[in-house]
């Protein structure tokens, strides 16, 4: 529930009423990353995720379009095709959506084609399927600007002469043409669409791969098309990236490098940030008057919902990072250097680029394997999406490792135990994954192999805009989930903290219903080393990971023993260094997360994956807090 | 007859023939593909495999055995046969 983890359903927005032969569904539609998602944004004034590698958008997605003043008009994003064959689940979507056989989205009236024109030959072979369809279309050049600055041309009238349909050239990216669009959605206004269908002649057979390169070939040439020269700088960024050495040791770097500046920018940030925050926090309760009312307000609500904000500025540079990768390219790359090693457990390099936006979060990684072709493959990594690091894991880590290990550095400063730990950690549910996805890919979902395909786009610079937002966007997520699921729990957590009362006072935390429950389930836990307030941690961690840490912050703030403590430091003086230890093991594993659980279902059409799932996590969880208990209690206790 | 795995980095072919499932030669053509296109090879990945083909401006990358079903000429071989034809007429 972490995050981004509303499992990404939507509201089709309601239609308006139109007469009869009007336009009130546009879709757009082009083959993959040729920036479909850019010109949504653009003419919705929506926030649709956007990056630089084929496969971003894996569902239609809705939208007014408000970004050029036509509200009544809806616009409809797709997953990018080749043709309309559909090859992978993703493609299967926009086929539907185009052929008005996806329940719950209307059949467009009109499309938008988008044709990214720096490969504009094989783009063009998309546009003869698309144009036999009969709808009204538009065929967009995008990155017309980007072509010409290349040295690459095109007559774009001749275009439009040859396929029967206008053309019309735009930059997504700088919004530029887009008043085409405006025109040809005018035109229609009112028009019955079926006397303006214009019908090309030229279209080959369709659905013959060969005749539709030809004839997109004759097209091309027809047109006085030259390619752009292809850029210099992809080939020689990716002469060291993918360079035999350089290549993986430059990947490790990067890694290493991450979780260092993770540590040493942000927790000086965080640490800054916590004490604002507790400043806030005491400045408003003294306005409130004293009593159980302040109680509640600060040491129930505040100390649980602030001490998971803390992990805000940690949590943006994971996403900063994560963003660099996607929006320059490098990820196709990474799915190419690790395609070697998923080969050997029975998956390929596609699978990788939802395993690594799982550490963003397993949510919208989930989706993402909509691109893995092979059904068997498909659901062997959704079934092991969750082991891989998520950001809601990350305020959890933080603060265990702040309380435990000791701040110690080696190699003259450079390699720090913390960020040791960290890694072993993330190291940790990456062999999760790779292992159990072994385990299903040599057994029950065992298949033959399928081709590895993947399409590298060129490298590109990513914008300040295009960061900004993302920033922006997942900081409202993150302080969204805070204010609502963390309050709720920590709310609730205080108010049983203080009950029953007798005589008029309020019990010992110990002997509160929070406290009984706790005991309660303290045998099945103290195996592990942890004490009855993890106990409550745990359970209420199931909604989402990062709750774990509002439970802690609201539980020591709500004991009058710990409530002038740090959380660090009365986590430090209440837990042994195994029982912390465990506690990280077990979170590396355990699958705490209902919107996890939500999409996996939705994904599979069954209970049974993600109850096999859930159970599955929870044994190895169970297994491997147990054993680092009892090793770290041996070797340290 | 060469097959695209044979070329070395740097070397160019012209597509021939591709000889795979329907559904993975029906994809590949319609990312450039084609009989007569000409495919270069520019990188290959740290572990050799797979490796990354430029075709028709842009970058794919293939393993091994799918491209040991896709048959290539040198590009001069065509123009040679060509000119060869030509005499003969």
């Amino acid at each position: 529930m972490s995050d981004c983890c509303t499992p990404a359903a939507f509201q089709p927005p309601e239609l308006p009423a139109a007469s009869l032969g009007e336009f009130r569904t546009i879709a757009l539609i082009g083959p993959p990353n040729s920036g479909k998602s850019t010109l949504f944004n653009r003419l919705t004034g929506l926030r649709q995720k956007v990056a630089n590698y084929p496969g971003v958008t894996v569902e239609q997605r809705m939208g007014r379009m408000a970004g050029i003043d036509r509200d009544d008009l809806v616009l409809i994003d797709l997953p990018g095709i080749y043709s309309l064959d559909p090859f992978s689940e993703d493609a299967r979507v926009s086929i539907d959506v185009l052929k008005g056989n996806m329940p719950g989205t209307p059949k467009p009236d009109a499309v938008l084609l988008v044709m990214d024109s720096l490969h504009l030959t094989r783009q063009l072979m998309l546009a003869a399927p698309i144009l036999g369809l009969g709808l009204p279309t538009l065929v967009l050049l995008n990155m017309t600007d980007l072509m010409e600055a290349r040295g690459g041309v095109v007559d774009a009238l001749k275009l439009a002469e040859e396929l029967g349909a206008p053309v019309a050239r735009v930059s997504a990216t700088q919004g530029t043409g887009l008043d085409a669009i405006q025109i040809f959605l005018n035109r229609h206004r009112g028009v019955s669409n079926t006397d303006d269908v214009p019908h090309p002649f030229t279209l080959p057979v369709l659905g013959n791969a060969m005749s539709t390169h030809v004839w997109a070939a004759q097209v091309s040439s027809k047109t006085g098309y030259q390619a752009p020269l292809s850029a210099k700088n992809t080939q020689k960024v990716d002469g060291i990236l993918l360079h035999r050495v350089w290549g993986p040791l430059l990947f490790l770097a990067v890694v290493f490098g991450v979780f260092e500046v993770v540590f040493s920018i942000g927790q000086p940030l965080s640490d800054g940030f916590g004490d604002v925050l507790a400043k806030a926090g005491g400045y408003v309760a003294a306005f409130v008057p004293e009593g159980w009312m302040r109680s509640l307000l600060l040491d129930g609500a505040w100390k649980g919902v602030s001490s998971v904000l803390v992990f805000l500025p940690q949590i943006l540079l994971l996403f900063l990072f994560i963003g660099i990768l996607e929006d320059t390219g490098y990820l196709a790359r990474a799915a190419l250097i690790a395609d070697r090693v998923m080969r050997t457990i029975g998956l390929n390099g596609k699978a990788f680029i939802p395993l690594l936006s799982a550490y963003a979060c397993a949510v919208p990684a989930i989706m993402a394997t909509r691109t893995i072709e092979n059904k068997r493959d498909r659901l062997a990594t959704i079934l092991v999406t969750p082991f891989m690091t998520c950001s809601a894991r990350l305020p959890v880590y933080m603060l265990l490792i702040a309380a435990f290990i000791p701040n110690l550095t080696f190699l003259g400063g450079l390699v720090g135990l913390r960020t040791l730990v960290m890694l072993g950690l993330y190291l940790m549910g990456f062999v999760a994954a790779m292992t159990t996805a072994w385990l299903l890919k040599s057994s029950i979902l065992k298949s033959s192999e399928t081709p590895f395909i993947l399409e590298l786009p060129q490298y590109r610079m990513p914008t300040l805009r295009s960061m900004g937002l993302r920033l922006v966007d997942r900081a409202q997520v993150f302080l969204y989930q805070a204010g609502t699921v963390i309050l709720c729990v920590t709310l609730a957590l205080w108010v049983l903290a203080h009950l029953p009362i007798h005589g008029g006072k309020t019990p010992e935390l110990a002997e509160s219903l929070i406290g009984k429950l706790g005991h309660v389930i303290e045998p099945a836990i103290a195996p592990l080393g942890f004490n009855w307030k993890i106990g409550i941690g745990l359970l209420t961690s199931v909604l989402a990971r990062e709750v774990m840490v509002g439970t802690m912050g609201t539980l020591y703030g709500a004991d009058p023993q710990t409530q002038a403590e740090s959380l660090q430091t009365a986590l430090h003086h209440d837990l042994p260094l195994g029982g912390a230890v465990a506690l990280m093991v077990f979170f590396a594993f355990a699958m705490q997360c209902t919107s996890t659980m939500a999409v996996v279902r939705r994904e599979t059409n069954s209970w049974k994956w993600p109850a096999i799932q859930f159970l599955w996590m929870l044994v190895l969880a169970y297994g491997g807090a147990w054993v680092a208990n009892w090793v770290v209690t041996a070797v340290w206790g | 007859m060469r097959v695209l795995s044979d070329l070395r980095v740097g070397e160019v072919g012209r597509l021939v023939e591709l000889t795979l499932p329907a559904g993975v030669q029906n994809h590949l053509m319609h990312m450039g593909f084609v009989p007569n296109a000409l495919v270069r090879v520019v990188h290959r990945a740290p572990a050799g495999d797979p490796t990354v083909y430029g075709v028709d401006g842009i970058e794919i990358a293939l393993r091994r055995e799918t491209a040991r079903s896709i048959r290539v000429t040198a590009p001069e071989a065509v123009v040679a046969q060509a000119a060869e034809l030509a005499e003969a007429v």
